[in-house]
């Protein structure tokens, strides 16, 4: 299982699957922080872009299309509500310091590769004495996700292909204790072809040999990560449970701001509503992002839900399975047809 | 689900939606004779035994000025291009300004000293126009439109109908400098390497095909919004027929391939300004690349792909750099707003 939206993409885009052999899949986990992302979230942001006096969404590109209730952000833009792409957290506090005017509000959705990103906005934020900047924080660990899905039992996994990324970030020893409790390697691959094939390659060697341990075939992920993220996280973060669509609640996974960084709080802020959200009529994102169904399993995949009109998102998303065998895969584009 | 009701950004993006804007809503209320649904780039209208072309195009590029060129540049040669791939010499051009109050009259000469540059470059003249100023936040700084008419080539024979499978598909360049060089400017992101987008003239370029292998010609585009990949989904559909294309092929500018990593977008479906998208028969492709590639603007042309046989399901599919197999699909249409 490959547990990274930039994965699941780069797999789809290079064609990747269909050059290996029968006995092996490559299936996607709840790597696509947009698809795991509850939907109550993208609710919360629609309030609050709909609210008289709202304030400027600031938001990755990804969350801009997934239609939540009410439709979507990019919806609420072309009637006029506020909502600026942005590809990065400093970004998006950088339109606070430039708009003092208005508040401005940063959807900090993301694994461990956005959220030091995010905690260096917040420390900017704090520098500056930036009244009109605050987050709504949704950012997940996959560790917590990784172990629940294996603890959960009702999904073949043999291995973990790990995060590039995110391994920057936590290092790969981090899944030792994964790999060890649970007896599954875990290799940490780059993003492109030979990469990927590296690393699945080293997960077939010690799955030969009966081994279970953490590796990394990506040169830019040592084994204790990037310690000064770490910090720069524990800072401004604690874990906390979170809820991962089509999972439910996993303790530990998710990222909320310490006590000290409340007043960047979003939720607080604005006194948002807590929104009880429910998935689709007939969407199965949720089983998608946990390996228990495959795309084109889905009732909706290709005939309801589509990229262009999508019902849940892993379709909408750039990094969602559903997207990405849609779009890439010729043997699943007719399969509904 | 989709708002149905109002126009969406995406609308504009030059793909799914905006082809079915057109098909759906523009095209049925103009009413009067119709266009069997194939959109071309420009009109021919026939006129006392002589073929004209007839294009028109409405710019609305931001920022204004982008490494590479700007509005007026992008004014001028987006237009000349639009003829030229229909096998036609521009012969003069209109060009219409909308402006927003308050806005700065150096940059407005600039812009349409830019623009008078090009059209002199590509030969062609503009010869009349309009100018309207509209209230601050009535639109957004600049948008021109140009219009332009020509001549048809004589040897030109182009058309969806002229493409046969075994026809060679050829590029002129590296994909996607325009889009990334505006997309690069409006977030801010600058690389070491130089990023500029390739706004020109390819009148030469299609003049070049055309003088040299004439009815071998099947069709031209130029891949602007949508890129690549929506002129090869436009020739699967109208064509019905299949389209393979290798990754390996593809030119490559290494600068505009480290931004889209870096922005998350995808070459193929990214804007270009100053390329050609040829079909030519098989048994002239080989030269047909070497004549393109005596022009500086298409030093690296290339063959990258075959038409294949009718289907009814005519996919686009790429054989991939690791030799994978995957759709290339139309872009849906808003990866990129105001690109060009």
């Amino acid at each position: 299982m490959e547990v990274c939206g930039t994965h699941t993409m780069a797999i789809a885009r290079s064609g990747l699957k269909g050059l290996l052999p029968s006995w092996l899949e490559l299936i996607s986990g709840p790597g696509c922080p947009v698809c795991v992302t509850d939907a109550s979230y993208l609710d919360q942001a629609m309030h609050l872009a709909g609210r008289v006096e709202a304030p400027v969404i600031a938001t990755y590109g990804d969350m801009v299309r997934v239609p939540g209730r009410n439709g979507s952000l990019a919806e609420a833009r072309a009637r006029g509500a506020s909502v600026e792409v942005v590809y990065s957290a400093s970004k998006a506090v950088e339109l606070a310091a430039n708009h003092p005017d208005r508040q401005v509000v940063f959807l900090a959705v993301g694994f461990e590769t956005t959220a030091p990103g995010t905690a260096m906005a917040l420390a900017r934020a704090r520098r500056e004495r930036l009244a009109n900047f605050s987050v709504l924080v949704a950012h997940k660990l996959i560790l917590p996700a990784m172990r629940a899905l294996l603890a959960a039992g009702d999904v073949r996994i043999d291995g973990f292909l790990c995060p590039g990324h995110v391994s920057v970030i936590i290092g790969y020893g981090a899944y030792a204790d994964l790999a060890r409790d649970f007896h599954r390697p875990c290799v940490v691959a780059g993003f492109d072809p030979p990469q990927i094939l590296a690393g699945v390659s080293a997960i077939l060697d010690q799955l030969a040999a009966g081994e279970a341990t953490a590796g990394s075939v990506y040169p830019s992920a040592s084994a204790e990560g990037n310690p000064t993220a770490m910090k720069l996280l524990d800072e401004v973060f604690v874990p906390a449970d979170a809820t991962w669509r089509g999972i439910g609640v996993i303790p530990a996974s998710g990222l909320v701001l310490r006590e000290a960084w409340r007043e960047f709080d979003a939720e607080t802020r604005f006194d948002l509503p807590k929104i009880e959200s429910h998935d689709p009529v007939g969407c199965r994102c949720g089983e998608v992002i946990r390996g228990l169904c495959r795309p084109w399993d889905c009732g909706l995949f290709g005939r309801r839900c589509t990229p262009r009109d999508a019902v849940g998102p892993c379709m909408v998303s750039s990094e969602g399975a559903c997207s990405a065998a849609y779009k890439y895969d010729p043997a699943r584009r007719f399969s509904r047809q | 689900m989709v708002d149905k009701e109002h126009i969406q950004l995406a609308h504009g993006g030059g793909g799914e939606l905006t082809a079915e804007l057109i098909e759906g809503v523009i095209l049925p209320a103009l009413g009067g004779p119709q266009r069997p649904g194939r959109l071309t780039d420009a009109a021919i209208v026939p006129a006392g035994g002589v073929k004209f072309a007839f294009t028109t195009d409405s710019y609305v590029v931001r920022p204004l000025e982008f490494p590479g060129g700007d509005i007026g540049k992008l004014a001028v040669a987006g237009t000349v291009n639009d003829l030229s791939v229909m096998g036609a010499k521009p012969l003069a051009m209109s060009l219409a300004l909308v402006i927003r109050e308050g806005f700065e009259i150096a940059l407005l000469g600039r812009l349409l000293e830019s623009a008078g540059r090009t059209a002199r470059e590509a030969g062609v003249s503009i010869v009349t126009g309009d100018t309207k100023v509209v209230e601050y936040g009535a639109c957004d700084g600049l948008v021109i439109n140009t219009s332009s008419i020509g001549l048809m080539h004589e040897k030109a024979a182009l058309g969806f109908e002229r493409v046969q499978t075994g026809d060679a598909i050829l590029l002129s360049g590296p994909l996607g400098e325009h889009a990334m060089a505006v997309m690069s400017k409006r977030r801010g992101l600058s690389f070491t390497s130089e990023l500029a987008s390739d706004c020109a003239s390819i009148a030469a370029l299609s003049r070049s095909l055309l003088d040299r292998f004439g009815r071998d010609v099947h069709f031209m585009r130029d891949p602007t919004r949508g890129g690549l990949a929506a002129v090869l989904a436009d020739l699967a559909e109208a064509t019905g027929r299949g389209i393979e294309i290798r990754e390996a092929a593809i030119p490559v500018n290494r600068a505009a391939r480290a931004a889209a990593e870096m922005l998350g977008l995808d070459l193929l479906s990214a804007a270009n300004e100053g390329k050609l998208v040829a079909v030519v028969a098989a048994e002239v492709a080989e030269q047909a690349v070497e004549v393109l590639a005596r022009h500086d603007i298409a030093a690296h042309a290339a063959f990258v792909g075959v038409v294949g046989e009718p289907g009814d399901h005519p996919l686009v599919e790429m054989v991939t750099s690791i030799g994978g197999r995957r759709v290339v699909q139309r872009p849906y249409g808003e990866d990129l707003p105001r690109i060009c």
